[in-house]
């Protein structure tokens, strides 16, 4: 009768101590994989890399139901305002025919002034397009995880496009999924250039929805409404990129709502402006560049 | 005769899927809270769903949700969000060893007794998420959306404990 009682008198300390050494070493554990995050480690990296591409497919499987439930509520919401819409996308068909004939005489003006100057054409480019599976929001990162990775031809710092703009660009990349670090991230620093006046800066996100603009150039005046686009510099984006308009200039700084509607996007095109890959683009369909 | 090894062997399995109940439901709670949602500002906003998991099960089955559970869940996050790494590993364990350490005053006590230690405990998990988030990445919060997610984090726990409950009932209420 004795024995068991002195055994419990020291396996209950003994138990517990052996839980506040693991929960010790466990918090250790979380301090220490900070540290290492911090210096960015690469193990790190490949680790979060390969927990993405393990996780693609479920995060596909769960993805795709609630983004058609959104597809389906988004109709129905149309269909009640399709007479007002019908009116407004007239008006704005007969604006853009306009601006057709305007593309038309311009491009037939540079190919006419290209064969004179003899200038070399612009390298092509490739895109490949990829649905979005995860997006990972709130006080610390902006990202979203695309389904498709290495495997498809992205690689690291390649730029993602929304059909409205620039959203951002590839910031890690596994077999079959990417990370895509948008504008609004803490990270993310595009050369950019006020489209009128050329004045060039650098639009910084700080992870809320209206990234900043920075390092503006010396007497720019920045309006609201004036349109952002990407200004090439530093190799990593090429220039003219749509990025989005100016809509703050108070003592908050200069501040750009992106065209890019981030809580809206499905899909993501990743373009590779260097050379190889996968898909040529053309900027006006063939049919369109024969003229009429 | 072997029948009743395989009805055992069953049985330890079924046992076993159960036991794993908590930890998976807190897995699949991680990946359901990166799916993107077409609603504004959710990302800012998503309520701490894990956290109402850690603290539902660590108050009512410790045994089923040990430390190393908040630990692993929290790495898990971390990963899949994009999170500095360990930062919610970090945090979850914290709140594990609060709870465990105050367990003995939820034995027993009335339903909003326990949720205002969980708005408390909240409180305390959001603060240092943001302060560590400061920390590692220098990102400043903005106070009114952190204070508006804290309060939709409070707000949903009812409705994430009487989830869970249907499940501890249904599932593990033979232990």
């Amino acid at each position: 009768m004795k024995r068991p009682g002195t055994l419990m008198k020291i396996a209950a300390p003994m138990r517990l101590l052996a839980q506040r050494a693991a929960f010790l070493g466990l918090l250790g554990g979380a301090v220490g994989l900070m540290i290492l995050g911090k210096a960015e480690a690469p193990f790190i990296e490949r680790a979060r890399v390969a927990v993405a591409d393990a996780l693609v497919p479920v995060l596909d499987g769960i993805a795709r139901p609630v983004q058609t439930a959104a597809n389906v509520a988004d109709n129905f919401r149309a269909l009640l305002d399709v007479h007002a819409e019908n009116a407004r996308l007239r008006d704005q068909n007969a604006q853009l025919l306009h601006w057709q004939q305007v593309a038309r005489n311009l491009e037939a003006e540079n190919r006419s002034l290209r064969e004179t100057t003899n200038t070399t054409t612009e390298a092509s480019f490739t895109y490949v397009t990829a649905r979005v599976v995860a997006d990972a929001g709130g006080a610390f990162v902006r990202s979203v995880l695309i389904a498709a990775g290495a495997r498809d031809g992205i690689a690291k710092g390649h730029t993602a496009m929304s059909p409205a703009g620039l959203a951002g660009r590839v910031g890690e990349v596994g077999e079959r999924s990417a990370r895509v670090l948008l504008l609004t991230d803490l990270n993310s620093h595009v050369p950019v250039m006020i489209e009128g006046t050329r004045d060039r800066a650098i639009l910084d996100g700080d992870n809320t929805d209206l990234p900043r603009l920075v390092f503006l150039s010396s007497g720019a005046r920045p309006q609201l409404g004036d349109r952002i686009v990407t200004s090439g510099h530093g190799g990593v984006f090429p220039p003219g990129l749509p990025v989005g308009v100016v809509v703050q200039n108070g003592e908050q700084g200069v501040r750009v709502k992106p065209f890019v509607d981030f809580h809206r996007i499905d899909y993501l095109r990743v373009v590779d402006y260097g050379t190889g890959g996968t898909l040529p683009i053309s900027p006006v369909p063939p049919q369109a560049r024969r003229g009429r | 005769m072997a029948a009743a090894v395989i009805v055992a062997a069953l049985t330890q399995i079924d046992r076993a899927l159960k036991r794993a109940l908590p930890l998976t439901l807190g897995a699949v709670i991680v990946m359901l809270s990166v799916v993107p949602l077409p609603i504004p500002e959710y990302a800012v906003l998503a309520p701490g769903f894990l956290l109402m998991a850690v603290f539902y099960w660590t108050v009512h089955r410790p045994d089923l949700f040990p430390a190393w559970g908040a630990f692993a869940l929290g790495l898990f996050d971390d990963l899949v969000s994009g999170a500095p790494l360990g930062l919610n590993a970090f945090v979850l364990l914290l709140a594990h060893f609060s709870i465990v350490a105050q367990h003995k005053v939820f034995r027993g006590k009335a339903f909003w007794l326990i949720w205002a230690a969980f708005a408390i405990l909240a409180a305390g998990a959001h603060a240092l998420t943001l302060l560590i988030g400061l920390l590692l990445a220098g990102a400043i919060p903005d106070p009114l959306a952190a204070a508006a997610q804290l309060g939709l984090t409070v707000a949903l726990y009812p409705v994430a404990a009487a989830l869970f409950g249907r499940v501890q009932r249904l599932f593990l209420s033979g232990g």
